[in-house]
């Protein structure tokens, strides 16, 4: 049995949380990979290096995000106090951002003209052409036609940023498509771009760096608590796509024993009815997809499965390897939102705190939902508020038959 | 020995380079997948890499993407693919046989049950694009124990110090990538292919064969004056995608570009 500690050690030298994890790619990044994992290593623990990045977080982000106490909500749920950590104040308005920041410093360590991504909600990619703007970086962000159909006010913000968003056809047109089509691009244009992925998942060494990027939030969210609570929280709660802001949450209290931690993956249509995006709720097998080994959705001949849910951001039949690892050893419990869970939540909180979640993080609300009123009123939640919701408007407004 | 290793030991007696078509298996439907391999080596090849399809072809152009899904949408899988293999064996038993593709399949079948299966159909040997040998450490020797090669790809960017980690797990052959880019990209450059093949050659006594690129006879006869062997991949499958509503005019299609490539390669 892993040691909570023990997971503070992760990855080991080859990029493996365990059995997960890895770099599975093709040969010609193998060496893209290399340099990057130097580069990062390099300047991981360099003080200049992390003397920028936290003041491009205080005056660019705007970090640190307030721990906001929602009374009201805590009152009508009658049960714990939930307290939201507010990445929606961020600068472009999710956690996403916190990565590209750190990520751009290392595109302009590599001297590299270009940046690609890929987004599914839009978020990243806004991120991502937001850092670019700001660096004078050529931008290209690869996203599913279905995703652009359904996130079109993030697909004209970044085109007003000045990034080239590319529609991908191909699979099932959302995040995994837009994944497989910016790898492409970026074994063809290796040595003039740089690829910023999005999540905790991909080719060693980025679900370590966009962990350690996104810890952010979960090391102010610790000292917020023991400030503003006066002591730890009883429960951590995030979303999960492919991890990130559950992962810069959660990170940083993995070795606080008493501290619950709850990663909440898109239900779609019921994990039980195999509609959803769940591999770690619906028990999904072990696979290789997109250079690491983890839990992936995939069929009995292993081919990758389509997903469902109303979020674009959670659209994935994979998970971050270090979720997988973090699932088998118990440390976090993985459950599962459905999409009529979600929209509930994204109302409600609209309605009674003022604030109006993405939906990806709604997932994370839908939880807190079920959980809150199983605690005593003493006791306390903290959940991820990754992302605002303004660029779901359009989402919900035509659930309520309403053309904008 | 291995047939591969047999195949390329008589190429070298002959002084010839080795012609090595691929397809994607189950493209356009599965019963055809083996009147084409024949038909392939009626045409003059000496290898044949029958791709695995795959929902999410990270490595692959356009083209072969939509072999996948073609080959997909009537649910072609391992399993089909050996007993494709085996019917193959049936007639030819000496035209090596290589599968590759992505790994998740192997890994939704397992390793031990996927090499088993393959050997025992007639396989010789795997290549799977997104398994840099440092991930091979289990997969590896399953395939050695049962007498099937593990053949590894080499890239424009992979350093010496890579290059001689790959050759030592490498087996067969090594596959180089003449270009950065996917399956199915423009032009390759000669020049540039032979300075980077030349120190491969100090590293390893691998037969290097170059893939990527290779579109007719003038290419693969320039590419076959510096390497043991030429891959085509993509040019093939065009023909396939170009007549998936008349079939029976594919064979001889693959037969007349295969063919002018074998003339280029032994004029
Ligand atoms: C607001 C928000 N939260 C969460 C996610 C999911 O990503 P992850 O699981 O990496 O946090 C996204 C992705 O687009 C997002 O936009």
């Amino acid at each position: 049995m892993t040691k909570f500690s023990d997971l503070t050690r992760m990855p080991d030298a080859r990029g493996h949380f365990g059995p997960y994890g890895g770099r599975f790619v093709s040969e010609t990044l193998s060496f893209a990979l290399e340099e990057l994992e130097e580069t990062y290593m390099a300047l991981r623990d360099d003080p200049d290096f992390q003397a920028e990045f936290d003041h491009d977080l205080a005056h660019y982000v705007g970090r640190p995000s307030p721990l906001y106490h929602a009374e009201r909500w805590s009152r009508e749920l009658g049960g714990a106090q939930i307290w939201l950590k507010r990445e929606d104040l961020n600068h472009t308005g999710a956690h996403k951002v916190n990565n590209t920041i750190g990520q751009a410093l290392l595109a302009k360590k590599s001297g590299k003209p270009r940046v690609i991504a890929e987004t599914g909600a839009g978020q990243h990619g806004v991120a991502t052409a937001t850092v670019a703007a700001r660096l004078g970086l050529e931008c290209a962000i690869y996203m599913g036609a279905e995703d652009v159909e359904r996130q079109k006010l993030n697909v004209y913000r970044m085109q007003l940023l000045g990034a080239t968003v590319i529609p991908v056809e191909s699979g099932s047109r959302t995040l995994k498509d837009a994944m497989n089509e910016a790898l492409r691009d970026w074994v063809t244009n290796v040595d003039t771009t740089f690829y910023i992925i999005g999540t905790v998942a991909g080719p060693h060494p980025y679900p370590m760096l966009v962990r350690d990027f996104n810890a952010v939030a979960g090391r102010e969210a610790r000292e917020q608590s023991l400030k503003q609570i006066g002591r730890l929280p009883d429960a951590l709660i995030a979303c999960v796509g492919g991890g990130s802001n559950a992962l810069g949450l959660f990170y940083p209290f993995v070795e606080d024993e008493g501290v619950a931690m709850y990663g909440v993956e898109a239900g779609g249509d019921g994990v039980e009815t195999g509609r959803h995006a769940a591999p770690l709720t619906g028990n999904a097998p072990r696979g290789v997809l997109h250079g690491n080994r983890t839990y992936l959705m995939s069929d009995e001949g292993g081919q990758v499965s389509d997903t469902h849910s109303i979020s674009a951001g959670l659209d994935y039949p994979g998970v971050g390897p270090e979720h997988a690892l973090w699932k088998d050893v118990g440390r976090v419990s993985y459950v599962a939102a459905n999409d009529k869970e979600v929209l509930e939540a994204f109302r409600e909180l609209t309605h009674v705190e003022g604030i109006m979640p993405a939906l990806e993080s709604a997932h994370a609300l839908a939880y807190a939902k079920v959980l809150a009123p199983t605690m005593r009123p003493d006791q306390h939640i903290v959940v991820n508020l990754s992302g605002r919701g303004d660029k779901d408007i359009l989402t919900v407004a035509k659930l309520d038959g309403i053309e904008i | 020995m291995n047939r591969i290793d047999q195949r390329f030991a008589t190429l070298k007696a002959q002084g010839r380079t080795a012609l090595i078509p691929y397809l994607t298996a189950g493209d356009p439907a599965p019963e055809y997948t083996v009147g084409f391999m024949h038909a392939l080596v009626e045409a003059g090849a000496d290898i044949i890499e029958l791709g695995v399809p795959f929902s999410d072809p990270m490595a692959d152009g356009p083209v072969i993407q939509k072999a996948c899904e073609r080959a997909l949408k009537h649910g072609t899988r391992l399993t089909h693919l050996f007993a494709m293999v085996r019917e193959f064996r049936e007639q030819d038993t000496e035209t090596p046989v290589v599968l590759m593709g992505y790994l998740n399949p192997i890994e939704r079948m397992g390793y031990e049950a996927f090499a088993d299966q393959a050997q025992a159909a007639g396989v010789d040997g795997v290549l799977t694009v997104d398994m840099p040998p440092e991930e091979a450490d289990e997969f590896g020797p399953v395939l050695k124990a049962r007498g099937l090669q593990s053949i590894f790809l080499v890239a424009p960017t992979t350093s010496d110090a890579r290059a001689g980690t790959i050759s030592a797990h490498g087996e067969g052959y090594l596959y180089y990538v003449s270009l950065k880019g996917v399956t199915g990209a423009a032009t390759l450059n000669v020049d540039e292919i032979d300075a980077h093949l030349a120190p491969l050659r100090k590293l390893s006594d691998l037969p290097l064969c170059v893939g990527f690129g290779i579109r007719d006879g003038a290419t693969a006869a320039a590419v076959g004056k510096v390497a043991e062997g030429v891959i085509v991949g993509s040019v093939l499958v065009g023909q396939i995608a170009a007549c998936v509503d008349d079939p029976a005019a594919i064979a001889p299609r693959l037969k007349d570009i295969l063919g002018e490539m074998r003339q280029a390669l032994d004029a």
